[in-house]
């Protein structure tokens, strides 16, 4: 396995193994692994209280799992703090929205920019050389690649909250870019959001990942079986905290428990008309 | 300096008129900019004349032969005006499409034209554009300039404009004299646009314009209005529409001023409150818009608002009335203007980007008189402009000081306005078409001793002004014999926040009818506001309260019109009217002929006794996806 800094395509860039985290008596997962490689869209899928969103949070370093290792480029990161893993790289969006409400989008997309920069107090408040250069940066590639990329332009000083839901979801994914992540986690993007919402995030998502200006591996946890299977490289099928399969879209669809485990739906697809 | 110095003769071109503004203006002014990533980036004329020579060499390079039709769609910005000149220098002739359009009309169009060059703007277009090529085998390559979701499209025929650029940039290596040469080449007579008109019955027709016909178009509209080459002018609306290319192209190179592209099309209010431009052409929907708007936010606003907007209204109002009637205007108005001006009209102006304007057009549909007045009393120099794609856009326009609202005002230089014993409005004019593309039937129809036949009925009133009744075909027979427009109705139901689109019925009929179409965001606040309960649009167009309110509209409507006008019942649509569904022309004028024959069922309805209307049909979204309707419809009567 490769250590640290630069991988390559294809490298593994995240590895769980093992991992094991129960709240008292309710085991949430109980010996997952996953490995996801770079540049791929890897997802995670399973009914409701299967475990996905908690493995999402000890991936993110919001939760410790009790046993268990995460490998993040190479590196074990378990004793990781959050703000540790995002410098390495880690993004992600919440099922339900983090926005700050009051703050205009741009200022939610700027605060996802907040880990790169580097002046302190004195020189912010003088704002000169250094300084100077880095806000102009930062403006440049807030501007050029996320709000151009999500089609925010005409809300860009409008209030989160006063947002439509499947706007405010845009925003969250501009703020997660903010921080040129190379591992995106996808908490949901899509829940929630009308026919013509989805086909636009995931139009989103597929540029992310496939521009090469980006080249962003994501995590994707999602109920949208259609959008799942069309644009995953693999998908990983959970059920109450164990790992049913992990494979590419093909091998699940036909996996006979992952059937059952959608309460026998025979077509998965179905999920949306 | 203003656009009636430039001398238009029969020898001039566009390309000509374009290398010598070029040549004029050079790297100290700014030609036009384009709000992109948050910031208003400025072209000069250098910059202008470099994209335009390099893609017109492009052009040829990929084999554009003069005549050769160029086609352009996308949302109005740099690229696509750059596009559309390229293909004038080259000696080609360019066509332009609706944004919206759908697969069917882009098909036609780019078939019927023998389109050999598309130039879209980004993956969106360009998918268009695939999706017709087998069908289309005359169009050989294809253009864009957004790279966004282009990174797997690999075909030979695609090719961006940047590279484009760089096979002008070889070619002039080549042949240094080559571009100044196509744009000598060509004459005023030449054919510079073929514009698709948006038939209200028919097929859309090619009409055939000169640079000639252009040309004087724009001399004689700025011989009556003068601009200025430091005037702003915010382009947005569609080019294919015959009033954008008036500004844009023939007015906007005589004069000089500065184009100013927004950055996309839902920041376009915003941006044009950024600019404040000095002149403005926009269709009345626009204007309608921005009426709503006006009227929505006060009643949404606190009641010392509401009070000074009424005072500073009322006064606007006894002005423009003064105004309209050529009244002079004593002293006591004056500084009551004044008044008005400061505590309300000022700062409403600023917000609707209208502050710097000095004349601002509307012109394509017919607005009614309750809109015109509304801005007059804000006190700005709204003009009615009458033309058609046929005339280069226009023959008529009101004169500073001599508005009239019920006018679309008296005839420009060089043009010749009559009504024939039919009533249907002629004009002639150097700015008259060559003809109909491939239709020479439709053109010995329209064009007879150089006389365009309009189509519209109208008189010439006693001041020599062209009041214009309305189409032709569309003039009703009431029941007590006399003519009657329902397009008049229909624009005095608009001015309604609450209602979007309306339709009179009631030709040879008992009495007048007539569907209307709820202004969802506006109706859905309204209801919001009363705390009634709805999830959409069919839902909520059928409530008892929103049929009441819309009697009230209605009623408002009704009261200074004859009895036999007035109209007797209604029915609320469980949709807006769409130029998707073909319901609407794409410059939104109503297809009557079309929505006759599509909602037979309700008209017939309206003429019985029933109290409803059951309804089943399919409506098309616009990635064309199809979805059954199935409701019923409610009937209200009014006491007249």
């Amino acid at each position: 396995m490769v250590h640290g800094g630069q991988i390559k395509e294809g490298d593994t860039i995240l590895k769980l193994e093992d991992v094991h985290m129960s709240f008292g008596k309710v085991v949430a997962l109980a010996g997952v692994n996953l490995e996801v490689k770079k540049g791929e869209i890897h997802s995670i899928i399973g009914p409701n209280g299967a475990g996905k969103t908690v493995m999402m949070n000890c991936i993110n370093g919001l939760y410790k799992p009790q046993k268990g290792d995460i490998y993040l480029k190479g590196d074990r990161v378990n004793d990781l703090r959050p703000f540790q893993r995002a410098e390495r790289g880690l993004s992600r969006t919440f099922q339900k929205l983090e926005l700050f409400g009051g703050m205009t989008v741009l200022d939610n997309i700027r605060l996802g920019r907040h880990i790169h920069l580097k002046s302190g107090i004195v020189s912010g408040s003088i704002y000169v050389g250094k300084t100077k250069k880095e806000e102009v940066e930062s403006r440049k590639f807030i501007e050029e690649e996320i709000i151009d990329l999500l089609e925010i332009q005409s809300i860009r000083d409008k209030a989160a909250h006063m947002l439509p839901y499947g706007l405010q979801k845009r925003v969250e994914l501009g703020r997660a870019l903010a921080l040129n992540p190379e591992l995106l986690l996808l908490d949901e993007p899509l829940a929630g959001l009308n026919l013509e919402e989805v086909e636009d995030m995931a139009r989103f998502i597929l540029d992310i990942n496939e521009e090469k200006r980006w080249r962003v591996t994501c995590i994707l946890v999602e109920h949208d079986m259609g959008v799942v299977m069309d644009i995953s490289h693999r998908v990983n099928v959970l059920n109450f905290g164990v790992q049913i399969t992990d494979g590419t879209p093909e091998e699940v669809q036909r996996n006979p428990e992952v059937v059952k485990a959608y309460l026998g739906e025979d077509d998965l697809y179905s999920t949306r008309r | 300096m203003t656009g009636a110095g430039i001398e238009i003769t029969k020898d001039l071109t566009i390309p000509k008129l374009f290398v010598k503004q070029c040549k004029k203006y050079g790297k100290n002014k700014v030609a036009m900019r384009e709000k992109e990533f948050g910031i208003w980036i400025p072209f000069t004329w250098q910059d202008y004349y470099d994209n335009v020579k390099y893609i017109a060499l492009g052009m040829v390079s990929l084999g554009l032969k003069p005549g050769d039709k160029v086609a352009m769609i996308g949302d109005n910005r740099p690229e696509g005006l750059w596009a559309e000149m390229a293909a004038l220098c080259a000696g080609g002739v360019a066509v332009w499409l609706f944004q919206d359009c759908m697969m069917d009309e882009v098909k036609y169009i780019i078939d019927h034209s023998d389109t050999k060059i598309f130039v879209g703007e980004s993956q969106e277009e360009v998918d268009k554009a695939l999706s017709i090529k087998g069908e289309c085998p005359k169009m050989k390559n294809i253009l864009w300039d957004d790279p966004k979701g282009m990174r797997n499209y690999h075909q030979d025929f695609l090719m961006s404009l940047k590279k484009v650029k760089e096979l002008g940039r070889e070619l002039d290596q080549k042949e240094p004299e080559l571009f100044e040469k196509l744009v000598e080449q060509g004459t005023g007579d030449d054919v510079c646009l073929l514009f698709y008109t948006s038939g209200t019955t028919s097929l859309p027709k090619g009409v055939l314009l000169s640079h000639w016909n252009m040309l004087t178009m724009g001399h004689n509209l700025m011989a009556v209005d003068p601009c200025y080459d430091t005037d702003d002018f915010v382009s947005y609306l569609p080019f294919a529409w015959i009033g954008e290319q008036m500004m844009s192209i023939s007015c906007g190179l005589q004069v000089g001023y500065t184009l100013n592209f927004p950055e996309g099309p839902d920041t376009a209010q915003e941006n044009i409150r950024e600019i404040g431009p000095h002149v403005m052409f926009a269709p009345p929907r626009l204007y309608e818009g921005m009426t709503r708007q006006v009227q929505v936010k006060y009643i949404d606003s606190t009641w010392i608002k509401r009070k000074i907007y009424e005072l500073a209204t009322k006064i606007g109002y006894k002005a423009a009335d003064l105004k309209f009637d050529k009244k002079p205007v004593p002293l006591s108005q004056k500084v009551l203007n004044w008044f008005a001006l400061i505590i309300m009209q000022k700062k409403l102006k600023d917000h609707l980007g209208l502050s710097r304007l000095r004349h601002c057009y509307t012109g394509g549909a017919a607005m009614g008189p309750d809109h015109f007045r509304f801005f007059h009393a804000l006190g700005v120099n709204l003009k009615q402009i009458y033309g058609q794609t046929e005339i280069a856009g226009i023959s008529i326009v009101h004169r500073d000081g001599d508005v009239k609202f019920d006018t679309v005002g008296t005839p420009i230089p060089e043009t010749e306005v009559k009504i024939n014993e039919e009533g249907e409005i002629l004009s002639k004019s150097p700015s008259v078409f060559l003809g109909y593309y491939k239709n020479d039937e439709a053109t010995a129809e329209t064009l007879v001793d150089g006389w365009l036949h309009s189509g519209d009925r109208g008189f010439i009133d006693e001041d020599g002004h062209l009041v214009v009744f309305d189409r032709s075909k569309d003039v009703m027979t009431l029941n007590d014999g006399r003519p009657f427009s329902p397009q008049y109705l229909e624009t005095r139901l608009k001015f309604s926040p609450f209602i979007e689109e309306a339709w009179a019925i009631g030709d040879k009929r008992e009495f007048i009818t007539a569907v209307m179409c709820i202004d969802y965001a506006v109706v859905g606040k309204w209801a919001d506001d009363r705390k009634l309960n709805y999830t959409s649009y069919p839902e909520l167009s059928q409530k008892p309260e929103v049929y009441d309110l819309v009697q009230k509209q209605i009623e408002e409507a009704n009261k200074d019109l004859p009895v036999p006008a007035k109209i007797n019942r209604f029915v609320n649509l469980y949709k807006v009217f769409d130029a998707d569904d073909e319901e609407l022309t794409r410059t939104s004028k109503l297809r009557r002929a079309f929505v006759t024959d599509r909602y037979k069922d309700i008209v017939d309805a309206l003429y019985s006794d029933a109290d409803v209307v059951h309804m089943d049909t399919t409506i098309t979204y616009e990635d064309g996806r199809e979805q059954r309707i199935k409701t019923d419809l409610r009937i209200q009567k009014l006491n007249i």
